[in-house]
């Protein structure tokens, strides 16, 4: 599976690093009933859990099998056709079925199911993979299934001879084999407790959790786990002690049973019996846990459904005591079980029934990335940098401040661009102000350009955001880019020292039009009322108005010459708002040079703008208006023509004035 | 999540409610019925701590219209899973609503003791006394096991019952209901000792009552005394349950959430339809199922804390207190470890020591784990201090897949805010974990210990899961011998 030499010494591509699995060439020899599972066992894992699935295969990749466990997932909410996954250093592509039938037609060497469907659909979902007689065993995973759904279970697969682990169950695990979902904990683990080889224990346990308690007790005392399953902790799980513990009699290479039980219920009897009529013959180490309940003055529900006696035989006590006097090894504490294994263990090998292996080398996994990263491990340059908002703590943030606390201390839209646009709480006029730029910029008439370009595109019968993007599109240089430019010149003349009259006279030496002046109707005896809100509200409440002053100077000079010349409400905006950014406290002289440059204000324009747009969008779909066609007679038709052959370049320019209107 | 035991009222509720309206299994010897039982009789009445009494029970002749009723006679007795009421005296038979209201009175929010179990009596039921003779009283109970439901049938009822385990009549239902008996086989099974006059009567009793058992996923159902008084002609019977109780599969919430719910509604308890006070609105047309409780183990406000967080996160967080005074505290990750400590704990003779019960899994984040391990501190150190010190097990199996050194953080963060308090109270810690990343976890918590000096063992995966228990509490088990973990 080597990547093919790379000729001209190219990067890997990420397809050369994939593993491909041919399907086997022949069906395999059955195996004999008490195997359930061998190293040639294949599954389907049912639910998209990625996690389970990797730990499964990082645990066949470190048992030297030839192919992964996992034949597919079945995913019913599905979409996607394969799932990427590590198999070693390198990947596979394990198949995503979105109906079971069709998973089971493809793998007809699938004889398992690791079903994590939750506990609500989980019963569906057992009963229809119960149906394929392919099927001879599926763990369910859920925890909180309904009583009597698993009850219902559990007599179907009695009657069909299916064996069910489960629910509310980590699983199980065949030691060098296969592993159901995420049994044995992390590999570091796996790899402490020796479970990439077999050893002669098999043990069967109520509790997944205390599962991992017992591989790292059967690793440290004897030659390791033949076989281990976790039946669940729930009242009727499908399979109990002793389906397994018959099978682990029957195996020729298990040689010592483990029992670990638990309050509650009356299974561990079922064994003892097997035990006292000769059906099983092998030692057993037994315990149950849950002695505590006896000697409580009250009821206590422990962490298991089932733990709970209803009558003194369920009992740990009583359960322990029948145990020993049926000639089970049961330690005096759970505490002491590992004497007692190690005691047995030790019997077994000297009596010939087990013959220690040679140890093989342990095996390496390469460290999951993001495991390795919350190690602190190792670390890698990030490819993004953000820093205004977090989305991943308890609490969104806007540069520090906690959504809350935005909504505690009432800062308004204007505090929130503050935060999320200058990553600083700005002063209540300030943030005052940019609500104020967006309420005088947020529409002007339908009959601009912007607006006109939604609305025609609103009646093309597009969605909102298109109609949105086509009005917004027009704002440049000539639609709503007065803001910039008059900030641009304003500040210039006024940093240079130029009075307001030799700065009118360069501009017009230059045959430059001064953004921000002018009005199509307004003039200086009948003002613009928006103008007069600007100018008022900043002269009120901002600490110094210096340009804004210088502004009205320039007005003077240009009004005399003509009434129409006012300072216009862009450039009323644009001026305040670099006297805002220099004199406000919170930002540098860079810093307002920058932000200028960066086009902030034309992103004021965008934003208030953008109310606007999306008010003549929602406009046109009330009025329910129709596709627009421009009628043929307000169009000039001049096309050059062809037989005259007029030379290129000489055709006649047409003079379109540029309005000055928003 | 598991079977649980639910209030009389609202068993009697969910009864009479589908009784008539739960699908039977198989026809029933009577025609099916086609009115539907009127609205239960149940006045639910509970006081809160520190409630005006008479002005609850002043609420309650709002509620319930029919306590009002000239000349009528109840019965009244606590609703909080209490077994054999009659024998300690708390039951009121044959009141007038004026008496069943003193009587309460004289016992609402006291402490009382029932058998070995002392507790606050805070719930009550009061219902219509029901006069009939001794021989319509029955006996019937009705439980799952593995194979399929019990169902056991006397046909002699009443407190004076017996053991019913050894003389009642059993029939074992099926788990697979294309098995259920046929009416000739339930007559047959459970009748024998009934007269064959009320069979009918009594198998389409049972056939129902079955029905309502499975449809809404009870896992026990005892009535004892049931009484069954047929009509006339025998061909319906007034039904009774006098005494009801009942465990309901709380797992099953989502199938049968809305049948728990609609029974319990105020138009099937005859109740005023009262615009709801708190504003708030319910998933469904009744009530959600409330689960009490035992008898005497009313929850503490740290155990309600817990709970509620518990109910808030994918992670299990659970905190029982069985002795607030005990020396031995558990801080125990794991479900199955946990009960693994308390055995420990118990075996090593300090069962009455043993102050709480209680469990953290299912990776709970840091600020989770903090909060919790808080309120375990908390609660130790409110107890007075003992002239032995105290014992706190900070404990667990090997994890998963919570990150060990992440859940230690929390636990780390809530033993600096106490520290000078644990070494006040002589508090020694043993500290036992592993599962990923626990090497950090343990050097993180043995610096700690060591900068805060605080009496800590610590132990990793070579220690046996609830090793440390015998080490702490049995004396000579702990010699200097023993490795601790190693940064």
């Amino acid at each position: 599976m080597a990547p093919a030499a790379v000729p001209n010494g190219e990067a890997l591509a990420a397809n050369d690093n994939i593993t491909r699995f041919a399907p086997p060439s022949r069906a395999y020899t059955p195996q004999p009933d008490h195997k359930l599972f061998h190293p040639k066992t294949r599954c389907f894992v049912y639910g998209m859990q990625t996690k389970a699935v990797q730990g499964m295969l990082d645990f066949d990749f470190i048992c030297k099998r030839k192919q992964p466990s996992v034949a597919g997932i079945i995913y019913t909410f599905g979409g996607q056709f394969v799932s990427k996954m590590y198999w070693g250093t390198t990947e596979t592509l394990l198949p995503v079925y979105q109906s079971t039938a069709n998973a089971m037609a493809k793998h007809p060497d699938v004889d398992t199911v690791v079903n994590f469907a939750s506990s609500r659909s989980v019963y569906q979902s057992t009963m229809e993979l119960m149906e394929f007689p392919q099927i001879k065993s599926i763990a369910i995973i859920a925890e909180g299934v309904p009583e009597r759904r698993a009850r219902e279970i559990l007599h179907v697969a009695q009657k069909k001879g299916v064996t069910i682990i489960g629910p509310a169950t980590v699983g199980g695990i065949k030691p060098g084999a296969y592993k159901i979902g995420n049994t044995g904990g992390m590999m570091d683990n796996i790899v402490a407790s020796k479970l990439y080889r077999k050893g002669s224990i098999g043990y069967v346990s109520k509790s997944g959790g205390m599962s991992n308690e017992l591989n790292n007790i059967i690793a440290q005392t004897t030659d390791g786990v033949y076989e281990g399953v976790a039946i669940g902790g729930d009242r009727y799980p499908g399979t109990t002690f002793i389906d397994h513990m018959l099978r682990y009699q029957a195996d020729p290479e298990c040689k010592i049973l483990v029992l670990l039980g638990e309050v509650g219920g009356v299974e561990e009897y079922r064994v003892i019996e097997a035990v006292k009529s000769g059906v099983i013959t092998k030692p057993i180490v037994a315990w149950a846990i849950g002695t505590v309940a006896g000697m409580l003055t009250t009821e206590v529900q422990f962490g298991h459904a089932g733990s709970f006696a209803n009558s003194q035989l369920e009992t740990a006590a009583v359960k322990n005591q029948s145990m020993r006097d049926a000639g089970f090894h049961v330690p005096e504490t759970f505490e002491d079980l590992p004497a007692v294994l190690s005691k047995v263990y030790k019997e077994a090998v000297s009596a010939g029934t087990i013959k220690p292996q040679h140890e093989p080398a342990v095996p390496k996994i390469p460290i999951d990335y993001s495991w390795a990263q919350e190690l602190g491990l190792i670390r890698k340059p990030a490819a993004f940098i953000s820093t205004i908002s977090d989305d991943r703590g308890q609490e969104l943030l806007y540069a520090g401040m906690p959504i809350s606390d935005v909504f505690k201390d009432n800062i308004g839209i204007g505090g929130v661009m503050s935060l999320l646009w200058f990553r600083r709480r700005l002063p209540d006029y300030a943030a005052k102000f940019l609500e104020m730029v967006l309420m005088l910029t947020a529409d002007h008439g339908p009959a601009v350009s912007g607006a006109m370009n939604t609305i025609i595109t609103t009646r093309a019968g597009k969605d909102l955001i298109s109609a949105l993007v086509s009005g917004l599109l027009t704002i440049g240089s000539r639609f709503g880019g007065a803001l910039d430019g008059a900030a641009d010149e304003f500040t210039r003349a006024y940093d240079k020292g130029l009075s307001p009259r030799d700065f009118v006279d360069t501009m017009r030496k230059e045959n430059k039009l001064i953004p921000g002046i002018g009005h199509r109707v307004k003039s200086r005896n009948n003002p613009d009322l928006r103008v007069s809100l600007v100018k008022e509200f900043c002269q009120a409440n901002f600490p110094s108005t210096k340009l804004l002053d210088y502004a009205i100077a320039v007005e003077t000079v240009t009004t005399s010459k003509k009434d129409n010349l006012i300072l216009n409400v862009d450039g009323a905006v644009a001026v305040c708002f670099v006297d805002l950014l220099r004199n406000c406290g919170a930002f540098s002289a860079e810093e307002a040079e920058d932000y200028l440059k960066m086009g902030v204000l034309n992103g004021l324009f965008v934003l208030g703008r953008s109310i606007g747009l999306i008010a003549h969008f929602l406009d046109q779909k009330r009025l329910r208006t129709g596709l627009y066609r421009h009628p043929w007679d307000d169009i000039t038709y001049l096309l050059p023509e062809m037989a005259q052959g007029s030379a290129p370049g000489q055709a006649q320019r047409v003079e379109v004035a540029a309005g000055d209107v928003k | 999540m598991s079977a649980k035991s639910i209030l009389e009222a609202d068993g009697k509720a969910i009864l009479n409610y589908h009784l008539t309206r739960a699908p039977v299994i198989k026809p029933t010897p009577l025609p099916a019925q086609t009115i539907h039982n009127p609205p239960a009789k149940l006045a639910s009445i509970t006081f809160a701590e520190g409630d005006n009494v008479q002005g609850v029970l002043d609420a309650a002749e709002a509620t319930y219209p029919f306590l009002l009723a000239p000349g009528a006679k109840f019965v009244a007795k606590p609703d909080q899973l209490i077994k054999r009421r009659g024998k300690s005296g708390l039951l009121k038979l044959n009141a007038t609503w004026q008496e069943a209201k003193e009587w309460i009175a004289a016992r609402a929010n006291k402490v009382q003791k029932v058998e070995h179990v002392e507790g606050y009596l805070r719930t009550f039921l009061v219902e219509p006394f029901v006069p009939h003779p001794q021989e319509t009283e029955y006996y019937i109970n009705i439980n799952s096991v593995r194979e399929g439901d019990w169902i056991l049938f006397y046909h002699e009822g009443g407190v004076e019952v017996g053991d019913v385990d050894a003389k009642a009549e059993k029939l074992l239902i099926p788990v697979d209901l294309k098995e259920y008996p046929s009416n000739e086989q339930i007559a047959k099974g459970l009748l024998s000792k009934v007269p064959a006059g009320v069979h009918n009567v009594l198998v389409d009793f049972i056939s129902r009552l079955y029905a309502v058992y499975v449809d809404c996923q009870f896992t026990y159902l005892e009535i004892n005394p049931l009484v069954v008084i047929p009509n006339a002609d025998v061909t319906s019977a007034d039904v009774h349950f006098l005494d009801l109780a009942a465990k309901i599969d709380q797992t099953a919430e989502f199938e049968c959430g809305v049948k728990w719910a609609i029974a319990r509604s105020n138009a099937a308890l005859g109740k005023p339809a009262v615009a709801s006070t708190d504003g708030k609105v319910n998933i469904d047309a009744g009530p959600p199922m409330e689960f009490p409780a035992p008898f005497g183990r009313e929850m503490s406000k740290e155990e309600a804390y817990i709970a509620e967080m518990d109910a808030k996160t994918g992670a299990s967080l659970k905190l029982t207190i069985l002795n607030s005074t005990g020396r031995v505290w558990t801080l125990v990750a794991g479900g199955g470890a946990s009960v693994v400590y308390a055995d420990a704990i118990a075996s090593a003779g300090f069962a009455s020591e043993l102050a709480n019960y209680g469990e953290y899994s299912g990776a709970p984040t840091e600020t989770q784990t903090f909060h919790y391990a808080r309120t375990v501190l908390d609660l130790m150190l409110r107890a007075p201090m003992h002239p032995e010190g105290k014992v706190l097990f900070i404990g667990g199996g090997i994890a998963n897949f919570t990150n060990v050194a992440s859940t230690f953080k929390g636990v780390i963060r809530a033993l600096r805010e106490v520290a000078p308090l644990l070494n006040e109270h002589k508090v020694q810690i043993w500290v036992r974990r592993a599962g990923p990343n626990y090497q950090e976890g343990l050097k993180n918590i043995k610096a700690v210990s060591v900068e805060l000096g605080l009496n800590m063992h610590v132990f990793g995966p070579e220690m046996h899961v609830s090793g440390i228990v015998p080490l702490a509490l049995v004396p000579g088990k702990y010699h200097e011998g023993i490795k601790e973990f190693e940064g």
